[in-house]
């Protein structure tokens, strides 16, 4: 079963998607910590992308999809924008050196790759889908 | 989210309530600005009502921890639940920033390190 959600760019409509996200989860058997971690990469990666490519524009979308499939649940991220931001290529920076240069951004996306087990990227004349997996044990989903 | 900011002996406490995200974090960096200029050397962050944090929010503490260490101030955060230790944990952030279980464990810490550090 895929459960969908559409909301405007807004930095409002991040906790909209995480109750999205939590109810989808819900049906299945999985620990707080799995739920809330697989809730966090999403929310991490809807706020890059309302903020950075959308500049947090209201009349413009995204949606989020969710569904499982064979113990991964898959979850599915579209928008459309001709940013060129690409996640598979983003190299993940070291933690000390944020904290030493005052920063207080680029850790979202280290948590995203380290939560996710795989990431897919599909781009069709602006139509843009990120695609990102996350296999549980047997028995927990 | 709210933020409920308080005193205790030397201790400036700021306490979150609610969920800190994208949308929130700039109150708690605004916060802990405040908390920095007020020439506090004791900061306590009350985490036992914070039920979600994401990388904005973590970023607030993590952007002021080189400039407390320049000004001499000690940042402890407690009452963290299982869910967001983990998620610092994630990023080593444990080994980054100190986490306590109880106020009175965050209290003894500040209060030994500065017991300590009086004496060198």
């Amino acid at each position: 079963m895929m459960h969908s959600l559409q909301v405007p760019c807004t930095k409002e409509n991040l906790k909209e998607i995480r109750y999205f996200v939590e109810g989808a989860l819900s049906r299945y058997n999985l620990s707080a910590n799995d739920t809330n971690l697989m809730i966090l990469a999403i929310d991490e990666l809807c706020a890059n992308l309302i903020i950075h490519s959308h500049q947090c524009n209201q009349d413009e979308c995204i949606e989020v999809k969710v569904k499982n499939e064979d113990q991964t649940f898959i979850f599915e991220i579209h928008d459309q924008s001709n940013d060129s931001f690409n996640l598979l290529e983003y190299k993940i920076p070291d933690i000390q050196q944020i904290i030493n240069e005052k920063r207080n951004g680029s850790m979202g996306l280290i948590l995203v790759k380290r939560i996710m087990d795989d990431i897919e990227v599909e781009r069709n004349d602006g139509h843009n889908i990120c695609r990102l997996y996350k296999s549980l044990p047997q028995g927990s989903c | 989210m709210e933020l409920k900011v308080s005193n205790e002996e030397k201790f400036h406490i700021i306490q979150i309530i609610g969920d800190l995200d994208a949308s929130s974090s700039i109150l708690l960096d605004n916060a802990l600005e405040e908390a920095i200029t007020t020439n506090t050397k004791s900061i306590l962050i009350d985490c036992a009502e914070l039920h979600y944090i994401s990388s904005p929010g973590i970023g607030a503490f993590t952007s002021r921890l080189e400039e407390c260490i320049e000004k001499n101030i000690i940042m402890v955060l407690f009452g963290l639940n299982d869910k967001i230790v983990n998620v610092f944990r994630i990023l080593g952030l444990d080994q980054l920033i100190v986490i306590k279980i109880s106020k009175d464990d965050a209290k003894d810490y500040i209060n030994d390190a500065q017991f300590t550090s009086a004496l060198h």
